[in-house]
């Protein structure tokens, strides 16, 4: 019955995305200008760390491969996570809008029908450019099944948890509208932070990283497993496996934070 | 058993609200500024009422009445915090996503359809958002855009269509799924009069037709004279008025007035019932309630002066709800 349910939500989220895509595809010109201009800054942004390491040999001992790794995997889920829900940032202005009203008015789940409102895909230069590096990355790894496994599940869970960085940090908005650029800096500003070796913070960052805004299990501790490497600050061996139960926990949180937005929304019409 | 229970289901409203009530919570500041209170402001209040299915109701009410906020908790948009209120036998907040496929909404002034979209995908987005089986969708969908002419808009983005002609896309996509209940915020606001003729010939047909049960809320009162049988006033979140348009009169207190061309000018008419309001040469302004009868005056007056002329003025309706307004007092009415 939940799952009848899940796979027909899914239905409808695909229903309305192919919507706005066709909507997008109404100015083809400025479609693609957008993806290219996408493409290019985040190119633009790994090349920033291609430069890093023209002048060092290693990053707190990681190589150029290795850092590649991690900043495409993270950038691989963060990517994915925006494109498929980026508009749920936009909850604010739905509301100022009144079109949250017009959606409440809908037979599909408020969630489904936000994120996919306005769905583009704009940031398929990101995703392309995201591909790319973890792919040329993945040519360096050691590979075993056990690895192959964990690089999946490394990439679904960092979507989950992405997932839910940006529903719950933009439920703040149910409470106070245009919060945007606070949940910006937990979600863009995790998904930067996990693009470097975590070592190279203090051991309070990482431990925040891991419990509080759990991106260190996007890619971090999996990757560290990819390379076969120890844990440079002693965290439990466990951790390198625990990405998919980070993810499911992230979202169920955001779920519950997202479920009582939305009570605090209909019971104070705001 | 079965018989009894059919003929009460038979005869329960499509819409009950008993003593539905809603406050705010409302932040102020005090000593210019300095300091923040919390008022609680109650929109609507002791508000009972209830629609049968198939009937046309207007709501109407000054701006800031509690119109929007009554429309809100019926749709499930706004958990009341006091009283009852169930449609079509389910709680709106508690079954939103149930509910939204048995009712329709359309906001006046804001467009549920897709900017730039030819009206043909919104309307098929939503034929599997509301799960429409094909057939059903062909039919509506023939129909509606017969009846509303917009067969030549079907593929033109919503962004170039006029405002009448989005006004009837965005009602076609609130019945394309057969809703029990059709709310109408504001549906005439901003259309030329030819617009809003055919508007409510099409509202008044799907009455006709489908029993569709209407809600209308607004500030046009010609659409309640030509739509709705009865009309729910209300101010300051409670209801002050509920019953046929005629009856508005009545307890507004209103008067009507009897217009009389005289032969030669004469000094104020005396006949029993009338009041003389004005004079002017020999034309005379008599004025008598709204609910009495205009023929024992008539004859009065004829019977007693040489009249070149006799006609008689309906009370303005809108006069009558500024009257029930400006008193405000909600008191109870029967």
């Amino acid at each position: 019955m939940a799952e009848a349910g899940a796979a027909l939500h899914l239905r409808s989220y695909f229903q309305i995305a192919w919507l706005w895509i066709r909507a997008a595809w109404q100015y083809p010109t400025s479609f693609v200008l957008l993806a290219l201009g996408n493409g290019l800054i985040t190119g633009l942004d790994f090349v920033g760390l291609w430069i890093m390491f023209a002048h060092l040999d290693d990053l707190k001992g990681f190589t150029l491969h290795e850092v590649a790794l991690l900043y495409g995997s993270a950038s691989l889920a963060l990517a994915v996570a925006d494109t498929a829900i980026g508009s749920v940032e936009r909850i604010g202005t739905y509301i100022r809008t009144g079109r949250l009203d017009q959606m409440l008015t809908k037979p599909v789940p408020l969630l489904v029908q936000v994120c996919a409102d306005q769905f583009t895909l704009r940031r398929l230069g990101r995703l392309t450019q995201a591909a790319v590096v973890f792919g040329w990355a993945c040519t360096y790894v050691d590979w075993t099944p056990l690895r192959v496994l964990v690089a999946v599940s490394m990439l679904l869970s960092g979507g989950l948890v992405f997932f839910g960085l940006f529903v719950g940090f933009s439920c703040v908005q149910f409470w106070t509208t245009d919060a945007t650029e606070f949940a910006n800096a937990f979600t863009y500003g995790g998904a930067t932070v996990t693009q470097y070796p975590l070592n190279i913070f203090p051991r309070e960052v990482l431990v925040g990283l891991t419990f509080v805004i759990p991106v260190a299990f996007v890619n971090w501790y999996p990757c560290l497993y990819l390379l076969g490497r120890s844990d440079p600050a002693g965290m439990p061996e466990a951790f390198q496996f625990a990405s998919p139960l980070a993810g499911v926990l992230t979202m169920a949180a955001a779920l519950l934070v997202w479920r009582s937005g939305v009570r605090h929304y209909t019971s104070t019409g705001s | 058993m079965s018989v009894t229970g059919s003929v009460r289901s038979a005869q329960a409203p499509l819409i009950d609200v008993r003593d539905l009530e809603r406050t705010f919570d409302v932040r102020r500041r005090v000593d210019g500024g300095r300091r923040r209170v919390r008022d609680s402001v109650l929109a609507v209040h002791d508000l009972t009422f209830s629609v049968q299915a198939g009937e046309m109701v207007g709501y109407i009410g000054p701006n800031g009445a509690g119109k929007s906020t009554t429309i809100k908790m019926l749709t499930g948009i706004l958990v009341p915090t006091g009283g009852h209120v169930s449609v079509a036998g389910l709680d709106p907040s508690r079954d939103r996503v149930e509910l939204a496929r048995r009712i329709g909404v359309v906001f006046g002034q804001r467009s549920t359809l897709w900017w730039d979209l030819p009206l043909r995908d919104s309307f098929d987005l939503l034929q599997k958002m509301y799960r429409i089986s094909p057939a059903r969708y062909r039919d509506n969908l023939g129909r509606f855009v017969e009846l509303l002419d917009l067969g030549d808009q079907l593929d033109t983005p919503v962004r170039q269509l006029s405002l009448g002609q989005r006004m009837r896309g965005d009602i076609t996509a609130a019945l394309l799924h057969d809703p029990e209940v059709l709310y109408l915020d504001e549906p005439t606001i901003g259309l030329d009069v030819v617009s809003k003729g055919r508007l409510r010939e099409f509202l008044r047909a799907l009455n006709d037709e489908r029993g569709t049960t209407l809600l209308l809320t607004t500030h046009d009162l010609q659409d309640i004279e030509a739509l709705c049988d009865r009309v729910i006033v209300i101010d300051h979140g409670t209801s002050v008025y509920d019953g046929p348009l005629a009856g508005l009169h009545v307890e507004g207190g209103s008067s009507r007035t009897l217009v009389v061309d005289l032969v030669d000018e004469a000094p104020p008419v005396e006949v029993p019932g009338a009041t003389v309001r004005r004079v002017e040469g020999p034309r005379q302004w008599l004025s008598f309630p709204a609910d009495a009868s205009a023929a024992p005056i008539v004859a009065a007056v004829a019977a007693s002066y040489d009249v070149a002329d006799l006609s008689i003025q309906e009370p303005d309706i809108e006069d009558v709800i500024r009257e029930l307004y400006s008193r405000g007092a909600p008191e109870p009415l029967g």
